[in-house]
């Protein structure tokens, strides 16, 4: 995940959230399913360290994780409407 | 994208009902320069901004604005529990009551339902940061009317309060957003053209 390039770790973050989102409705209504819940720690894993890296070597994806001590980069790259590649 | 947090954004902890305040402070949820109005109106302004600082302030002004949507639907939900049927009856509270129970329904405190006809969207960002700076005033004003029912309630004054503060700390923000648009623009007409559709300006 270290070495992955900037376009392939936002895909990855993207994919796992939705499978994060798509797991917890599940759970909502099946709280006791362990399979379920089994997928979703391995999910939220993947996730956590993704973004972790991400946001180290990019950008911010949430107002907690702006790491920069130097200013305020929330606003430096495009808003995702503003993307011109299909991420 | 959005995710939850399960808390508040300030805590609120009613111990008294009170129907005549919920129906005054419903207002604030669905009224004209309520919380969903406002969330609805910074949120869809975004995409027409021309400065990335200012969506980045109306993004997170407009997140904020939805949790307030949740502080003031709590609020009304702990003023309306456990009345009793007479509190109900003798309260302003019963047309309400009749369509909605004690559930949550998104309408000004005269009872007209919540409309997007109360906020605008033009797509010309000098423009929206005007109604923006408009809305929050309204919004502050409101909740000092507000202020002015529940002297008598501290737990309902308190959290009104911190509600009322935000509002004046928005329009700050949105005042500074709208310097940061006009610094980009020809100082000796700001007004001209809508920077965000026209090319430059027209002759005037």
């Amino acid at each position: 995940m270290e070495n992955m390039c900037k376009e392939d770790l936002f895909k990855l973050i993207q994919s796992t959230n939705f499978a994060i989102i798509e797991l917890a409705m599940y759970l909502d209504t099946h709280p006791h399913c362990s399979c379920a819940l089994e997928t979703y720690h391995e999910y939220h894993r993947t996730f956590k360290k993704a973004v972790s890296i991400y946001e180290d070597r990019f950008e911010p994806i949430t107002i907690y994780g702006v790491n920069s001590d130097d200013y305020w980069t929330w606003g430096n790259e495009p808003w995702p409407w503003q993307k011109e590649c299909d991420c | 994208m959005w995710t939850y947090m399960k808390m508040l954004e300030y805590p609120v902890n009613i111990k008294c009902t009170n129907a005549k305040l919920a129906m005054a402070i419903m207002s604030q949820l669905g009224g004209p320069d309520g919380e969903k109005g406002a969330a609805t109106r910074y949120l869809s302004q975004r995409y027409a901004m021309t400065d990335n600082r200012v969506i980045g302030a109306l993004t997170d002004i407009g997140t904020e604005e939805l949790g307030h949507e949740e502080l003031v639907s709590t609020i009304i939900t702990q003023l309306t529990k456990n009345l009793t049927m007479k509190e109900i009856e003798d309260s302003g509270f019963y047309q309400y009551y009749v369509d909605h129970t004690i559930g949550i329904w998104p309408q000004a405190a005269s009872g007209t339902p919540f409309s997007v006809t109360t906020l605008q969207s033009t797509g010309d960002p000098i423009t929206d940061l005007h109604e923006d700076m408009a809305a929050e005033q309204k919004a502050r004003l409101t909740y000092d009317n507000i202020l002015r029912l529940c002297k008598d309630e501290p737990d309902v004054y308190d959290a009104i309060k911190f509600l009322r503060e935000r509002e004046m700390v928005h329009y700050q923000r949105f005042g500074e957003s709208l310097r940061l648009i006009q610094d980009d623009l020809d100082s000796k007409n700001f007004y001209a053209f809508n920077s965000a559709f026209d090319k430059k300006a027209t002759c005037l």
